[in-house]
């Protein structure tokens, strides 16, 4: 069913709010203000009341699929439950209501986590120091980026080249272009790992760092990870770990022991915090001594009795954003490493590792699978079926939201032809997982019997498949009155 | 067993089976296996649920919170009151546990709601397009200017020095030693940005001009005498902007400014000490190519339906790579839909009066610690909800004092502003009372 916009149903005249008279000595507006400085018309927000409010917004709630309805397979996204006694916490008002300016001594609670979670941190990477600033994954990229440029700009060394594999995030490559650094792709062998012949012939002094994501984004760990790395510390540069594929290693690898000089976690990932619809995460970036030194102010110190913001570290590259980092996003992540602990860890990464595998065994028989296993936490499929002419994995994609799933991530990486990139996580059962490879083989059925159904999904929601060339031409980015 | 792994020990072995080996580690094989990790990480052992409740709340009661202290802290995070609804509805957990919205038929409720978010945030601001949300209001100003060196390539941005002082670092960080351009700081008079230092340095070097409204100290910038001069040689005029104000203030989108952004953590958001917030971006139609972050449009469905999808994706960094205007993948969602509804729950006369309660509560302040002896206002422009107050001892003592009164205290000035010596600033919302404000006023030693 259609729901109107919250404009569609406003009248005027009503209200949802209710606000207290004003209790002090008014005085006459104009006598604080000047009248050219007043907004001459209120802002045209909507009229509603409360029950209007609550029927409209629930009703979009339900028009979502999410990790508490629905498996969600989006590769590289790592969608494991979000654990309830998390948002719990988060939402207590010694935490909620504190303000980020209060004194040092009234908000010890908070600080104390923050101390300890950067310790998880650095327990769990091997590295020496973290920083919790960074907003989000990206967010801690551009900051470790930053540090790195300010690294070699301090020895007067002039590195203005980031090297990324084929099969890299996007944002790996935005990044380091912000930052001011030629990217330079690095190619894939036929099994998927870094082609150690192209990355001999494209490295140099003018190399910054590598950044490398492990598992790779096919789901592969480089198996020559630390031939790679020997490359790469020999010419003096730094090997950077896209964090995003953390899930595969708690406890498994430490990330150091790979030579990694510098890293960011998805706490909105790997540590079991809601994505939220997009955000927000949180990005920590975890550096060892080299650069160490330059992560953004401040950092969590200890006292002899008490915690405190450390401003002190001459050579940080400054301030990276506002206050201090996502804190309630931090704190749920901290729950989540206290509920866990040293055992529960290694469950987590165990398990994934298991469930991306049968699935990747169970669904090769039906989708071909261009590189081959075992996978870590994910893996990738290629929706390319020469026989079955235009279906493409778009249309498998749509086709799996009615059959109740939300579909794996598509088209990337993109050194896969109609990829279609799996993870299934730790937290789903193997009824689940049954379930999900009854309808990929269901799909594949249809695709070779029934090509327009396919291409005509999805039939079973509320609304079918939309028209994206058309919001881009037409570009209706907001609601206005009368159509004006 | 975690209650989060479902798989029994008999599970585990039928998977295996069907795999096809005889343990998990034969999974590793891949691993160069002198990297597999044979000693412990030293993370503390696991808590249940109950353990993990009562130590996170003893936690929680050593920090002094918003329910049982009376605060005058602003300096860019505000102790507004949120609407009960706001949290229930924000709450619902197919709202929060979903995913950024790629694939729309998935996704309907949350792309409507970032729809009515870019169109609400555009009648407040009186702007063409804003974006679904950055990280918060630092980084939003950062990405503002980035724009608009891109726009126009010119090297030079003028930044007030009313500007709160951490965005300002944080910009220095971005724009001056990463991006390498020149940063200028106009000082201020009076608490405002000083028009004529602004008037000198103009030149057609200069990409933007960067101000904030009402400013870091609480006052208002002559905005309409400062567009004639930044667009004299065409520099763009950015604006970062408190959004509960323009219930009440002239929108960006009427002083002709380019790009507007905003810490939108007053609109719905809880402080949380500092984050997550909400960073809000705007612009003038022309720039939309060149805007940062995701962008929803309406579209329609094979049937003809309305609909709504992400749009002109072709800008990001999933897309365009090394190209693409901006980096930012997870933005602040979730912060978005609480503004949303805050917005909607407020409505056109609701803002207004938000917005006339902090003015009429903050002017009722400051006119009464300026009767006591010692303590005098700082500037005499107008102001909207903070204002910087001289104090006859050091205000880090007053705080202290105010601190075990429960009372959290204002900013001390000069911790960022070294020529502000022994100054407060007080910020007054909507949710102090006439009582709160003469508990303060007592305390300071005035009545």
């Amino acid at each position: 069913m259609r729901e109107p916009l919250i404009f569609e149903i406003s009248k005027k005249g009503r209200k949802g709010y209710s606000l207290p008279e004003c209790d002090v000595d008014k005085k006459n507006l104009k006598e604080m203000i000047p009248e050219e400085y007043l907004r001459q018309e209120s802002p045209d927000l909507p009229q509603v009341t409360e029950p209007d409010l609550v029927r409209h917004f629930t009703r979009l709630s339900q028009k979502n699929l999410g990790i508490d309805t629905n498996f969600y397979p989006l590769g590289s996204c790592t969608m494991k439950y979000n654990p309830k006694v998390n948002e719990e916490i988060a939402h207590l008002s010694g935490f909620r209501k504190i303000h980020p300016y209060q004194p040092e001594e009234s908000v010890q609670g908070t600080l104390k986590i923050l101390y300890e979670i950067e310790k998880f941190l650095c327990q769990i990477s091997g590295m020496d120091k973290v920083s919790l600033s960074p907003a989000a994954g990206a967010h801690g990229e551009l900051t470790s980026m930053m540090m790195i440029k300010a690294y070699y700009k301090e020895r007067k060394e002039e590195r203005n080249v980031v090297l990324v594999p084929d099969s890299s995030h996007g944002t790996n490559s935005a990044s380091s272009n912000f930052c001011g650094f030629q990217v330079i792709q690095i190619k894939s062998n036929k099994e998927g790992e870094i082609d150690l012949n192209d990355l001999a012939a494209k490295i140099n002094k003018k190399v910054a760092a590598l950044m490398i994501t492990i598992p790779n984004t096919l789901g592969l760990f480089e198996r020559n990870i630390l031939k790679i790395v020997k490359v790469i510390h020999n010419e003096g540069s730094f090997l950077y770990l896209d964090g995003a594929n953390l899930n595969a290693l708690l406890g498994i690898v430490k990330p150091s022991d790979l030579g990694v000089d510098i890293m960011h976690f998805n706490l909105h990932k790997t540590f079991s915090t809601p994505h939220g619809g997009g955000g927000p995460g949180s990005g920590p970036i975890g550096a060892r001594e080299k650069l160490a030194p330059y992560l953004p102010i401040p950092l969590i110190g200890k006292g002899k009795e008490s915690y405190y913001f450390n401003y002190d570290r001459p050579k940080s590259i400054g301030k990276v954003r506002s206050f201090y980092g996502n804190i309630e996003v931090i704190i749920k992540a901290y729950c989540y490493l206290r509920s866990l602990g040293e055992e529960g860890l290694k469950e987590v990464s165990y398990n994934a590792i298991l469930n991306a595998n049968y699935l990747m065994k169970k669904l090769k028989k039906y989708f071909s699978l261009p590189y081959k296993g075992p996978c870590m936490h994910e893996f990738v499929l290629s929706g390319e079926d020469k026989e079955a002419k235009g279906i493409r994995t778009l249309d498998i994609a749509k086709r799996l939201l009615d059959y109740g799933f939300h579909p794996p991530t598509i088209y990337f990486p993109l050194i896969v032809k109609e990829a279609l990139m799996i993870e299934p996580t730790e937290t789903e059962s193997k009824e689940t997982l049954d379930a999900f490879i009854l309808a990929m083989s269901q799909i594949k059925k249809e695709i070779k019997e029934n090509p327009s159904l396919v291409k005509s999904a999805p039939c079973n929601l509320s609304i079918s498949r939309l028209n994206e060339v058309k919001a881009a031409r037409e570009l209706k980015l907001r609601w206005k009155k009368n159509g004006d | 067993m975690i209650p989060y792994i479902p798989h029994t020990e008999e599970d585990k072995k039928g998977v295996l089976r069907e795999i096809g080996v005889k343990s998990a580690e034969e999974l590793f094989k891949n691993i160069p296996q002198n990297l597999l990790l044979k000693t412990p990480l030293g993370l503390p052992s696991s808590l249940s649920e109950m353990e993990l409740l009562k130590e996170m709340r003893k936690l929680s009661q050593k920090n002094a919170n918003l329910n049982e202290y009376v605060s005058f802290l602003g300096a860019g995070s505000y102790d507004h009151f949120i609407p009960t609804v706001v949290d229930h509805l924000s709450e619902r957990s197919e709202f929060y546990t979903s995913y950024t919205p790629y694939q729309p038929e998935a996704s309907q409720g949350i792309l409507q709601v970032f729809y009515e978010y870019q169109s609400l945030i555009c009648q407040l601001f009186q702007m063409d397009i804003a974006n679904a949300s950055l990280y918060e209001g630092a980084t939003a100003l950062a990405e503002a200017v980035i724009l608009a060196h891109n726009f126009n390539h010119r090297q030079k941005v003028l930044l007030s020095k009313t500007i709160h002082p951490e965005y300002r670092d944080a910009l220095k960080t971005y724009i001056e030693k990463t991006l390498g351009l020149s940063i200028e700081e106009i000082n201020y008079e009076n608490g405002i940005t000083n028009l004529n230092k602004l008037e000198e340095r103009i030149s057609e070097d200069v990409s933007c001009v960067v101000i904030q409204n009402p400013n870091f100290f609480g006052y208002l910038e002559n905005l309409r005498e400062m567009e004639k001069i930044v667009h004299k040689f065409g520099s763009l005029y950015i604006v970062s902007v408190d959004p509960i104000s323009l219930g009440l203030l002239i929108p960006p989108g009427e002083y002709n400014a380019d790009i507007a952004t905003a810490e939108g953590q007053g609109l719905g958001n809880h402080l949380n000490f500092g984050g997550p917030y909400l960073g809000i971006f705007t612009c003038k139609k022309k720039f939309l190519r060149k805007m940062p972050g995701r962008i929803v449009g309406e579209t329609t469905d094979r049937k003809g339906q309305r609909g709504f999808t992400l749009t002109l994706q072709t800008r990001e960094q999933h897309i365009r790579r090394e190209k693409a205007t901006s980096n930012i993948c997870t933005n602040e969602a979730l912060n978005a839909i609480r503004a949303t509804i805050y917005l909607s729950t407020l409505g056109k006369e609701g803002l207004k009066e938000v917005a006339e309660l902090c003015l009429q509560k903050s002017h009722y302040l400051e006119k009464k610690i300026s009767q006591i002896p010692g303590f005098e206002p700082i500037f005499t422009a107008p102001f909207f909800k903070e204002f910087a107050v001289r104090c006859p001892l050091s205000p880090y003592k007053i705080n202290k004092l105010l601190l075990k009164n429960k009372i959290i205290g204002g900013f001390t000035l000069e911790k960022f502003y070294p020529e502000l010596k022994n100054s407060l600033l007080f910020c007054v919302t909507e949710k102090r009372t006439h009582e709160e404000i003469d508990k303060l006023i007592s305390l300071l030693g005035g009545k």
